[in-house]
Parts: C-alpha cells; sequence; structure tokens
C-alpha cells in the first residue's frame, strides 16, 4: 500500500519509512505542509500520517483543508502532545485516528489496520494461494465454501505467510510480527499460534511446514 | 482559616451606635436640665406673685398693721399639687403672721426683686421666696417683708416626668439610630458584597479582569485583583504550554530512537544483539511512558484544581475510550465487552478528566491481562455511579491492593510489564476531585482484577 508520511523530523521519518519498506509498503516522505499538500495532489495514498507540529504551519490546518476538499484518504495523526483535550480535538477535526510518540510499530500497524476496516477498504486486500482465500483487513479466510474469521495474531502471521508463499521465515521475524516488545514472550509461543493456523487452514490445500532449524513456510499440501 | 479581623459591618455598627448612645445621653440630660429650671421658674414667679399678693394685702391701720391674707395667694399656689404652703409676714423684724420660725431667704428683698432660696424646714425641702415692701402712710414707714414657702412635691413630680420622657425619648432615638446604623453599614457595603459575588459566580478557568462599576474605595483592591488574576492566567498558560512543549521535546526523539531500533531489531540476527535492541526498546517505552504519565498527572492536578464540569454520559465516555483503545486489545487478542444500561444517564464531571482516567484503567487492564482473554466494562446507574472495569488477567497481590493508587507505586507481581506508577494515583485524583472513589480488588469471578471508578450519583 502507498502511505503518505508527513513528518520533519528526518531520522524518525527514515527509521518509519525503513520499517513500512520492510512490511512491503511504499512510503512517500514529505518534510512540510507544502510538500504534503503537492503530493496529496500528485497521487492517490491509501492511507496518511499526519505530524502535528511542523516548520511551516501546524498539521490540524492540513487536516482541515483536506477534509474540506472532500478527500476520503483515511487520517492518522503522529502527535507528541499529551494533552487529552488535543487529541479528542483531532478526532472533532476529522482525523480517523491518532497515535502518540513514540509508539510501538505493531500498534500503529493495529490502528492502520482498524481504520481501514472502518472505512470499507477490504476488497483489495483479499488474496489466494491454493485454493484459500484470506482478507487481511477483516481476518476472514475461506476455502471450500466454508469461511472462518481468524484471531488479529492469526491474521498477522498468515499475511506473513500470503506475502511470500513458499519463503521460510524463521521464527525470530514472526515473533516480531506478532508481538509488541512490550510483551514478554518466548518463541514457543509461535509455535501455539502456527499450530492453531495449521487446523484453521486444514479444508484448503494450503498448509504451513515446519523446516528444521530455520522457520516455517507456507505451502501447497501434496 | 484566616485570621479574622472583626467585620467592617459590625464595627460601622458598633461605632454609629455609639455616637448614638452618647448623642441619646446629651439630649436627656439638656432635655432634663432645661425642663428643671422651666419648672423652677414657673414655681418661683408663682412664689412671687402670691407673696406679692400677700404684701399688697398689708395695710396700716391707725398705726397698727394688718393683713388680710387673699384667698387667691395661697389658692393659686394649692392647684399644683399636694404641697404644702408655708407662709410669714414680717413687719419691722417681727413676725405679724404665719410661722414665725420659718427661715427668711438672706439678702434685701424688694417688690421688683424677689430672693429665691432652698432650704430644708421641718423635715421638708422647700422653695421659697421673700418680697419686701415699704408700708408708709403711718408716722414712719415701716418695713414689710413677705415670705412663702412651699414643699417641691409638685416640682418633683413634673421632674420626673419629664425624666421619664426625657428618657423615653432618648431610648428610642438610639434603638432607632442604631437600626438605621445597621442599614446604612449595609448599604454601605453593598458593592463590596456585589464584588464576592461575581467573584464566586465566575467558572474556574475565567481569569478576565473585574469591570464592574466599583466605588473609589475598592479601586485599588479590584486593580489588585486584576493583576493578580492576569498574572495568574499567564502563569497557567505557561505551565499547559510547557506540558505540551515538554511532551513534543520528549516524545520525539524517544520515537525515532524506539523506530531505529526496531528496524534494526528485524535485520540482526545474533540472539544476544536482538536481546540488547529489545532492552533497550523497552527501556525508551518505559521512560516515555514515565514521561507521559508525568504529564498527564501534571495535568490531572492542573485541572482538578479548577474542575470544569458538565453534564456528561458516562456510557458515551466509555464506548469512545474503548473504540480507542480496541486496536491495542486487538494485538493481544483480547475482547473488551461494554455492558451499558438502555436508558441515557448523566453525571457531573469534567469530560477530560474522566476520560483521562477511564483510558488509564483501560489500559492496565489490556496491559496486565494474557493473550485471548476479556476485558468487562460495566456502568451501573445509581447513587453513587459505578463505572466497573473486570479483567482476566494476573490479578492485585493482597498486600498492594491499599498502596497502588500511591504515586510511582507498582504492583509486587509486574516487574515484567513496563509502567510508571502513575496510571492509577491519575485515576485516583480524578475521583477524588470528583467527590468519588477508586476501589480496586480480586475479580468476584475467577482470576484478574476489578477496579471500579465510584461517582456521585448518575
Amino acid at each position: 500500500m502507498r502511505y503518505l508520511l508527513v513528518e520533519d523530523n528526518a531520522d524518525l521519518a527514515a527509521a518509519l519509512a525503513g520499517r513500512f519498506a520492510l512490511a512491503g509498503h511504499v512510503v512517500d516522505h514529505a518534510d512540510c505542509l507544502t510538500d504534503a499538500e503537492l503530493a496529496t495532489r500528485t497521487t492517490d495514498y491509501d492511507l496518511i500520517l499526519l505530524d502535528i507540529m511542523l516548520p511551516d504551519g501546524d498539521g490540524r490546518s492540513f487536516l482541515k483543508r483536506h477534509r474540506a476538499a472532500d478527500n476520503p484518504t483515511p487520517v492518522i495523526v503522529l502527535t507528541a502532545r499529551s494533552e487529552v483535550s488535543d487529541r479528542v480535538g483531532l478526532l472533532d477535526l476529522g482525523a480517523d485516528d491518532y497515535i502518540t510518540k513514540p509508539f510501538d510499530y505493531t500498534e500503529l500497524e493495529a490502528r492502520v489496520r482498524a481504520v481501514l476496516r472502518r472505512l470499507g477498504g477490504a476488497a483489495a486486500n483479499t488474496r489466494e494461494f491454493a485454493g484459500l482465500s484470506f482478507d487481511s483487513t477483516t481476518g476472514m479466510i475461506s476455502a471450500a465454501g466454508c469461511s472462518e474469521q481468524l484471531r488479529n495474531r492469526e491474521t498477522r502471521l498468515l499475511e506473513v505467510f500470503f506475502a511470500a508463499p513458499g519463503q521460510v521465515f524463521s521464527k525470530s521475524h514472526l515473533m516480531d510480527r506478532l508481538f509488541s516488545f512490550s510483551d514478554d514472550v518466548s518463541e514457543n509461543a509461535i509455535e501455539v499460534y502456527v499450530g492453531r493456523l495449521r487446523r484453521k487452514l486444514a479444508p484448503s490445500e494450503a498448509t504451513i511446514e515446519t523446516v528444521r532449524g530455520l522457520g516455517y513456510r507456507m505451502v501447497r499440501r501434496e | 482559616m484566616n485570621a479574622q479581623l472583626p467585620s467592617i459591618r459590625r464595627r460601622l455598627v458598633v461605632q454609629l451606635a455609639l455616637v448614638a448612645a452618647l448623642l441619646s445621653v446629651a439630649f436627656f440630660l439638656t432635655v432634663r436640665g432645661v425642663a428643671g429650671n422651666a419648672t423652677e421658674q414657673t414655681q418661683d414667679s408663682i412664689l412671687a406673685a402670691s407673696a406679692a399678693s400677700i404684701a399688697d394685702a398689708v395695710y396700716s391701720d391707725d398705726g397698727a398693721v394688718r393683713v388680710e391674707i387673699p384667698y387667691s395667694a395661697l389658692s393659686m399656689l394649692g392647684t399644683v399639687s399636694e404641697d404644702r404652703v408655708f407662709y410669714r409676714v414680717i413687719v419691722d423684724g417681727e413676725t405679724l403672721t404665719g410661722y414665725d420660725d420659718l427661715p427668711v431667704p438672706s439678702g434685701r428683698a424688694g417688690p421688683r426683686a424677689p430672693l429665691f432660696d432652698t432650704y430644708t424646714y421641718r423635715g421638708d425641702s422647700l422653695r421659697s421666696v421673700v418680697i419686701g415692701r415699704a408700708l408708709s402712710g403711718a408716722s414712719q414707714p415701716r418695713r414689710v417683708e413677705v415670705v412663702v414657702a412651699q414643699t417641691r412635691l409638685g416640682l418633683e413630680v413634673i421632674s420626673a416626668r419629664i425624666t421619664g420622657t426625657a428618657t423615653a425619648i432618648g431610648v428610642a432615638f438610639f434603638l432607632v439610630a442604631t437600626a438605621l446604623s445597621a442599614l446604612a453599614a449595609q448599604n454601605a457595603l453593598k458593592p463590596l458584597n456585589r464584588l464576592a459575588e461575581t467573584m464566586a459566580r465566575r467558572g474556574p478557568k475565567d481569569l478576565r479582569p473585574v469591570t464592574d462599576e466599583t466605588p473609589e474605595e475598592l479601586v485599588p483592591l479590584v486593580a489588585g485583583l486584576n493583576s493578580f488574576m492576569q498574572r495568574l492566567g499567564a502563569a497557567l498558560t505557561r505551565s499547559e504550554d510547557l506540558i505540551v512543549e515538554a511532551a513534543h521535546r520528549v516524545r520525539t526523539p524517544l520515537a525515532t530512537v524506539r523506530t531505529q531500533a526496531e528496524v534494526m531489531h528485524l535485520q540482526v540476527e545474533k540472539p544476544a544483539n536482538r536481546a540488547a535492541l529489545r532492552q533497550m526498546i523497552r527501556a525508551v517505552d518505559e521512560s516515555s511512558r514515565s514521561a507521559g504519565q508525568l504529564l498527564d498527572h501534571a495535568m490531572v492536578t492542573l485541572r482538578s484544581d479548577q474542575l470544569e464540569t458538565e453534564e456528561t454520559d458516562p456510557a458515551d465516555l466509555l464506548r469512545d475510550v474503548v473504540a480507542r483503545l480496541a486496536p491495542t486489545a486487538e494485538l493481544k487478542d483480547i475482547t473488551i465487552r461494554l455492558e451499558l444500561p438502555p436508558r441515557r444517564i448523566r453525571v457531573m464531571g469534567d469530560p477530560i478528566l474522566l476520560q483521562n482516567a477511564v483510558r488509564n484503567i483501560l489500559d492496565n487492564a489490556i496491559k496486565y491481562s494474557a493473550a485471548e482473554t476479556d476485558i468487562t466494562v460495566r456502568l451501573e446507574p445509581g447513587n453513587p455511579c459505578r463505572l466497573i472495569f473486570c479483567d482476566q488477567g494476573r490479578g492485585f497481590a493482597a498486600a498492594d491492593i491499599t498502596r497502588l493508587p500511591d504515586r510511582f507505586s507498582r504492583g509486587s507481581n509486574v516487574s515484567d510489564v513496563v509502567g510508571s506508577g502513575l496510571g492509577l494515583t491519575i485515576v485516583a485524583d480524578v475521583a477524588r476531585a470528583h467527590g468519588g472513589s477508586l476501589r480496586i480488588a480480586d475479580n468476584p469471578k475467577g482470576a484478574g482484577a476489578c477496579v471500579t471508578l465510584v461517582l456521585p450519583s448518575c
């Protein structure tokens, strides 16, 4: 997906863009409101991540213009302010959500997903593999005419495998996708989730295979 | 309490009453003096007239002096009251008739110059007059002196009556004057009371200068008050700005460090390096959480001092906060169940503070809950109104329950979870500011904890 990141702190922007790129998203970076306006006029974005304190003005004025122009692209505000009334004001101005700096990337991802789901961006996210269809936004899988709702962590796990079927993912990579840094869990937790996913994938041709010593990969059942 | 001086009103009334009392006494003394003199003069002139008419009735008959005391001479004296009258007619020093031991006021009296005196005679206080006259027509002129004396009973009765009246008038004057001075004091202090009312009616954040018309004497007070409020307003704005600015300055670099560490964490393979990076990220989380909650706490303290209450629907508030925290809960596959009453309810409170409190409680519940558990949020209207948050987490250690709302105090069983120990302090402060309380207990329905925010009736 294509994100616009409006953030004047170059280090933070680079790190965030890097993090999004690793997850397979395209990120355009604007470091001021002028660039951000130019970018939104040039391309359509799936999501805008907007900082509030910018060198050439307040992110809130951008938000106001954005909403006044009936631009449907959802906006998640990155705020460093702590005053609660401030945050409430942001939602009133038309932000779809906000996240307080510093944030956990997995939480940001969860908020992005929640916003996209709310706005009904589901259709674009349905993918298929070996008779299994998977909507990563809603966490629904369907195979052989029956569908099932996955839990959040199962959804995220399956999302990783769907991004590159056949590729082996290490336990530690999967850990990073499933758990935030504040969760104190061991790598054994991955086995639990892989086990559950295997059971839920049973009606389809797809399954998750253990590659000894390396990790897991999604393959078509023989 | 401040040391209290006696009220201005009381002081004014007391002082005005003292003046009234002095004036009343002076009035009383004057009236009694003047009236006493007037009655005495009246008695004196009747005495003189009586003596004169007796003196006129003295005549010489062939060298013998005779007197026929006219009836009117004594009757004019008798009218006053039951006073007794004494008289004595002296011719050349010899008593002709009357009481011969009746003392004669000393001095040389003539028909135009009566002499008066007051003395005690036969146990009575008497007022007496002597009039002298020369009797001619005989061989030689003879000197006649007429003394008339009267007891002072009538005079005393009149004097007592006058004293009584003067006292009554004086007391009435004092009472009326005191009542009027109370009214006057009340009236004079009206602008002061009005100013106090204006200030009391103001909202907690209303620091606008007082522009009402004020009497001259209050101008310095109002000017002082206005300048104080202006400085207070500036200080408050500065504190709020500082909180916002501090948050920005602290959080942006932390966000950079955290995100960079995350990216690096994804790229390194060596378990030792990964562990070190995790440690680093957790440290960042800890400091940013502390910073955030310290600032939140500062904000809560600032607002608790000047609570801005309005009608708030706690159900709406819970819905908002739950929607807001749902993505965070979803990360751990935690389901938040909302149990709200069907009817709309209202509670008086500061919505921003209440939101902050609810957010802190739910945030804790999510943080300390295991994956794939439920959190139940129940709103029980009534008096008091209860917002109950029950999780299936690890619960509280019994020894911690009383001290958890203290600042920087954390449970003994949570060292593995990032936290600052300020969350429940904020909640307790908000509850207290609203006249409510915070209750923490183990979940009665099994594992986990229940936190109850008790608010006044809704």
